[in-house]
């Protein structure tokens, strides 16, 4: 489903990502792990086309996500992204949030946008707040329209950055619990950064350990949590699992 | 001199009908300088090549030249071009033209503000340029700059009067009028300033309190 193939990441002279090529599968759950710094959102931003790579390619579903217009267009129209700031559009209210995309990019009609939002709101628990203005949500409350407005596009590929980490402590179950939800229940790849290695254990197939804009392991949950083969990969869970 | 009440109030009338050109001259003098403002700085965002850079130039030409020199210019040098306006008209497109050079910086800070996560969200819904603009940035953007707009519109009032170099028949140029008529100009001139303070002041006290409401930039 996704392919990096190479890809290198510059800002300027700071090389971010260098050489990395790794592959995901169609429905695949990876959670990236890594010190901070090591690129992690980078990937995230360069599938979502945030940024640009300066070196090698990016494909989803076969398709390279620069290069011919039109068809990288369609293809990009396939990856969703929830940010940890939320990034909810303070001027409209969750149902505008939750129809804006659908209606514009999709062609979808207000009707069919609004039984859409109506459904996911359902989902994420909140459907009595949809005539509410984000900034009357809790951290949580807004983090879950921001994954429904996400979802509200269909995408194939959803990016998590970090998705819990601007929450209380006390919201970020709730958040956790809509994710697994999700991740049972639909079959889109995700792609997810976090640092509760809780949920990164029972939510992911795969986990990837970043230093220095590389790849250092890549293995199921149980593999590399429990027994993890590179020095830095077990300093770095030491050290966030204060073991 | 003595101050005379009868003449005071029998040259109010014709100084309100002058308040009214000056009120209608700010008003329409307002709205081209929130179009074009918006339009100078969107274009100057775009970085089309030439026109930006061309919009850029402009607007610091513009804003560093006075206001009565561009009136007058507009009135009295384009109709050597063929293009002939009505003294209002000319005022009101030397009004909307220098104001638009302030406000477009003012867009600009507007649009500054908003948060770079709401155009990375904007850009992961995959929305269109337009509805980034229109439904995301502007909506948000705007209302933070309303009351500096306001307080340029509070200034471009004070600024009606230069018009009475093209013939705008303003308040001042009515109290001018009257002054040349009957010798005596101190009552008309006076009355015309406490119709500016009547106006101006509670503008201002308005203003002030949009502020409070969204804040300065
Ligand atoms: N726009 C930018 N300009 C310059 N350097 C950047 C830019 N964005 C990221 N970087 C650099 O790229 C490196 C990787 O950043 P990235 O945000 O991907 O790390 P991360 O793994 O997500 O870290 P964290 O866990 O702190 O979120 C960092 O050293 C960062 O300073
Ligand atoms: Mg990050």
């Amino acid at each position: 489903m996704i392919v990096f193939d190479g890809v290198e990441k510059r800002f300027g002279d700071t090389v971010v990502l260098s050489d990395l090529s790794f592959t995901v599968a169609p429905a695949e759950h990876v959670t990236l792990i890594g010190p901070s710094g090591s690129g992690k959102t980078t990937i995230l931003r360069l599938l979502m086309c945030l940024d640009s790579v300066t070196r090698g390619t990016i494909r989803v579903a076969g398709q390279e996500l620069t290069g011919d217009e039109k068809r990288s267009r369609q293809v990009r129209r396939r990856i969703g992204m929830v940010f940890q700031q939320f990034n909810l559009f303070p001027n409209m209210t969750v149902r505008g949030n939750l129809i804006e995309a659908p209606t514009r990019v999709l062609g979808l009609s207000k009707d069919e946008a609004n039984a859409r939002a109506v459904e996911l709101l359902d989902l994420v628990g909140l459907r009595e707040k949809i005539d509410e203005h984000p900034s009357r949500l809790s951290g949580g409350q807004q983090q879950r329209v921001a994954i429904a407005r996400a979802l509200a596009m269909r995408p194939d590929v959803l990016l998590l950055d970090e998705v819990t980490s601007a929450l209380d402590p006390e919201l970020v179950a709730g958040v956790l619990a809509l994710l697994r939800d999700i991740g049972e229940t639909t079959d889109i790849t995700i792609l997810c950064v976090t640092h509760e290695m809780g949920f990164a254990r029972d939510f992911s197939h795969r986990v990837m350990m970043f230093d220095g804009g590389r790849v250092i392991e890549d293995a199921p949950p149980e593999r590399l949590f429990t027994a993890p083969e590179q020095p830095r990969t077990q300093e770095f869970l030491k050290a966030v699992l204060g073991r | 001199m003595i101050w005379d009440w009868d003449y005071a109030i029998e040259s109010l009338p014709a100084l309100l009908r002058g308040l009214q050109v000056t009120l209608l001259a700010t008003l329409l003098g307002s709205l081209l300088a929130f179009a074009l403002g918006l339009v100078f700085a969107l274009v100057r965002r775009s970085r089309v090549p030439v026109l930006s850079q061309l919009v850029w130039a402009f607007v610091e030409f513009w804003r560093s030249t006075p206001l009565l020199v561009q009136a007058i210019l507009i009135f009295f040098v384009l109709p050597g071009f063929g293009i002939t306006l009505s003294p209002l008209t000319a005022g009101v497109v030397a009004l909307g033209l220098h104001y638009a050079c302030y406000t477009s910086e003012v867009y600009r800070a507007g649009i500054d503000a908003v948060p770079r996560g709401q155009w990375e969200a904007a850009a992961a819904l995959h929305l269109p340029r337009s509805r980034v603009w229109l439904g995301v940035v502007l909506p948000q953007a705007v209302p933070r700059v309303v009351p500096a707009l306001g307080n340029y519109v509070i200034s471009m009032f004070k600024e009606v009067p230069l018009l009475l170099a093209i013939g705008v028949v303003e308040v001042v140029t009515v109290a001018n009028q009257l002054g040349a008529q009957t010798f005596r100009l101190v009552e008309p001139l006076t009355l015309a300033g406490v119709l500016f303070l009547l106006i101006s002041y509670p503008a201002s006290l308005l203003v002030r309190r949009l502020e409070r409401r969204v804040g300065v930039l």
